[in-house]
């Protein structure tokens, strides 16, 4: 056991020896500041703990971090597969059968979009300097946004692979609203109102949360007014999206024969298994928030799991108590609305708070797709507003009741006076100018495609189908 | 001859099939269709939206058989469909004019 022990450590000692010897004979010839043996090894281990760099020692580490950088560009892959194929299966599967094209041609069309978008002005807006609103043109058509790292943000992170993770979560944001107007809107209406809700509600917002210099950006921003937080974006993609979600099917109204015509998913398989794409793909969206590989990303990777898991079990339970069975849509709803909840909260809260939110996300979500969708009558299709807006607006307040610097470290540098506090007074304040900023914005556009394009089909293309209408289409050719 | 149509649930199809191998009828046509009768529709509930479902999937049998064939035919089918709950199924007679084997251009009786 001794000699096990004791070699390493003799490796290792000669290893610095030899290290140290080079470098005197550098130091000696170059007149250069050659950082010390030291400094490169504080630079080595600020890479390993995902810590900044020291600014005035040049390490000799070029670039970014290869193990949070592999992990980067995963966790934004998982993201884009939230949507593709993720969220256009979940939702694709809940809509009748001449539509399900339609839906596919939705998220398949605003990953394009608003990819071209975040390339031309969309990440400058939000994470270029600018003031606490929105974000300047510094990164505009991605000039200057290389490899290198982006200390503002994450210094062991190429900023590109930084740049493509955020657009991952720009682009399934718009592609959620979708799903409360699914059957009946016209595709050049719905691309014309992501292209414009975009720019008017979500890089403003983003920017306001997550951009260094943010209104609401509690967390990194000393000065920031509303001190609030969001770890992966609670208010930002799901109370956005959600709350937009609500007012236009209301604006675009209901579709032809709701209340009247069987209007079931028409395979609960698809919707199964989109299900599953995006529990999995949320694990890039959640953990993959921390901008590293690290301890932040690993809690959020375990609160993640653990509320999914319980609201599932908390929508499905509640179902069998209150309806007689569990069904299959309930527990993919659970689902869904576990993540949505979690989303602002999994950085920053221990695994009981992650159970405590599940239970809410489950139970709460369930009933306002049961009781309060029918006690106001509106046409929500698929239901966004009832899991993403109810439960983004949960997740935000209940960040600010269960966050705690046990969980995370970070919360400790500007809040510590208000974490476990007075934190829950800033959260509302943040949900309050989401929700302005969301249903003004939407109010606007909505209004705006509904007198130029115009949003819906005409009757008879509305009963004939979507996919043949708008895409000359059709999804099963056998049946 | 005579065509037997019976409608039946699904899951008695098995048993239906063997009690008419039983008495040696050797042929049928099988088909899924929806429809009701007194059972009617059920329920199916997608979160919050409830939607009452009026056809119910069945099976449609048709069998020819001889005419001395008919009454053990649709004693052997009604006990075999029978569960005794609502929906069971019903069973129609039509009379046939001809048949022929396509393959040996048999009439008839030696056709079916």
């Amino acid at each position: 056991m001794i000699t096990f022990g004791f070699c390493p450590r003799l490796i290792a000692g000669l290893f610095v020896a030899v290290l140290a010897l080079n470098v005197t004979t550098v130091a000696g010839a170059d007149t250069l500041q050659e950082p010390t043996i030291e400094q490169r090894l504080t630079d080595l281990e600020a890479y390993v703990n995902n810590e900044a760099r020291t600014e005035d020692v040049a390490g000799k580490i070029n670039g970014a971090g290869p193990g949070h950088n592999a992990w980067m560009m995963t966790a934004a892959a998982l993201v884009l597969f939230m949507t593709l194929p993720g969220l256009a299966l979940f939702y694709g599967g809940l809509v009748r059968k001449r539509n399900v094209l339609s839906v596919l041609a939705q998220c398949l069309g605003i990953t394009g979009l608003v990819t071209i978008l975040w390339w031309a002005v969309g990440y400058s807006f939000v994470f270029a300097p600018g003031n606490a609103i929105l974000g300047g043109f510094k990164f505009a058509f991605l000039q200057e946004v290389g490899s290198q790292p982006n200390p503002d943000y994450a210094g062991w992170v190429s900023q590109n692979v930084f740049a493509m993770f955020q657009m991952m979560f720009a682009i399934i944001t718009p592609a959620l609203i979708v799903g409360a107007v699914a059957e009946r809107m016209k595709y050049a209406a719905v691309l014309l109102f992501v292209a414009l809700w975009m720019l008017v509600v979500y890089f403003p917002l983003a920017h306001m949360v997550w951009g260094a210099d943010g209104l609401m950006n509690g967390v990194w921003n000393s000065a920031a007014r509303i001190k609030s937080i969001d770890f992966a974006g609670g208010t930002v993609v799901h109370m956005s999206s959600g709350w937009s979600a609500l007012l236009l099917c209301l604006i675009v109204g209901k579709r032809l024969g709701f209340g009247k015509v069987i209007m079931a998913p028409h395979s609960m398989v698809l919707c199964m298994i989109g299900t599953g794409m995006l529990w999995v793909g949320w694990y890039g969206f959640n953990a993959g928030s921390a901008l590293a590989a690290d301890g932040v990303a690993a809690n959020a990777f375990m609160t993640t799991t653990l509320a999914a898991a319980v609201a599932s079990v908390a929508w499905a339970g509640a179902e069998w108590i209150l309806r007689g069975k569990p069904s299959v849509l309930g527990f993919c709803s659970g689902v869904v609305a576990g993540l949505v909840v979690v989303t602002p909260a999994c950085g920053f809260i221990t695994a009981n708070g992650a159970i405590i939110i599940g239970l809410l996300a489950g139970f709460v979500s369930f009933c306002a797709c049961w009781k309060l969708k029918a006690a106001l009558g509106y046409d929500d299709a698929l239901d966004t507003f009832g899991v993403h807006a109810v439960g983004g607006t949960l997740g935000a307040l209940l960040t600010g009741l269960l966050a705690t610097t046990e969980a995370n470290a970070n919360l400790a540098i500007n809040l510590k006076e208000i974490v476990g506090r007075t934190l829950w007074v800033h959260q509302l304040a943040a949900i309050g100018i989401t929700l302005a900023l969301a249903l003004i914005g939407t109010v606007a556009i909505a209004y705006l495609v509904k007198f130029t394009v115009g949003l819906r089909p005409s009757a008879e293309e509305e009963m004939q189908g979507l996919d043949l209408v708008d895409h000359g289409e059709a999804g099963y050719l056998l049946d | 001859m005579k065509m037997i149509e019976a409608i039946i649930k699904p899951f008695k199809l098995e048993d239906v099939k063997e009690a008419l191998a039983a008495i040696g009828v050797e042929g049928m046509t099988v088909s899924e269709v929806k429809g009701f009768g007194r059972q009617k529709g059920h329920t199916e509930i997608y979160r919050g939206s409830e939607y009452t479902v009026d056809f119910l999937p069945k099976i449609k049998l048709e069998i020819v058989v001889t005419d001395a064939q008919v009454e053990a035919a649709l004693k052997a089918v009604a006990a075999a469909a029978h569960t005794g709950k609502i929906g069971d199924g019903k069973l129609f007679v039509f009379p046939i004019e001809q048949a022929v084997r396509i393959r040996t251009a048999e009439r008839d009786d030696q056709a079916i």
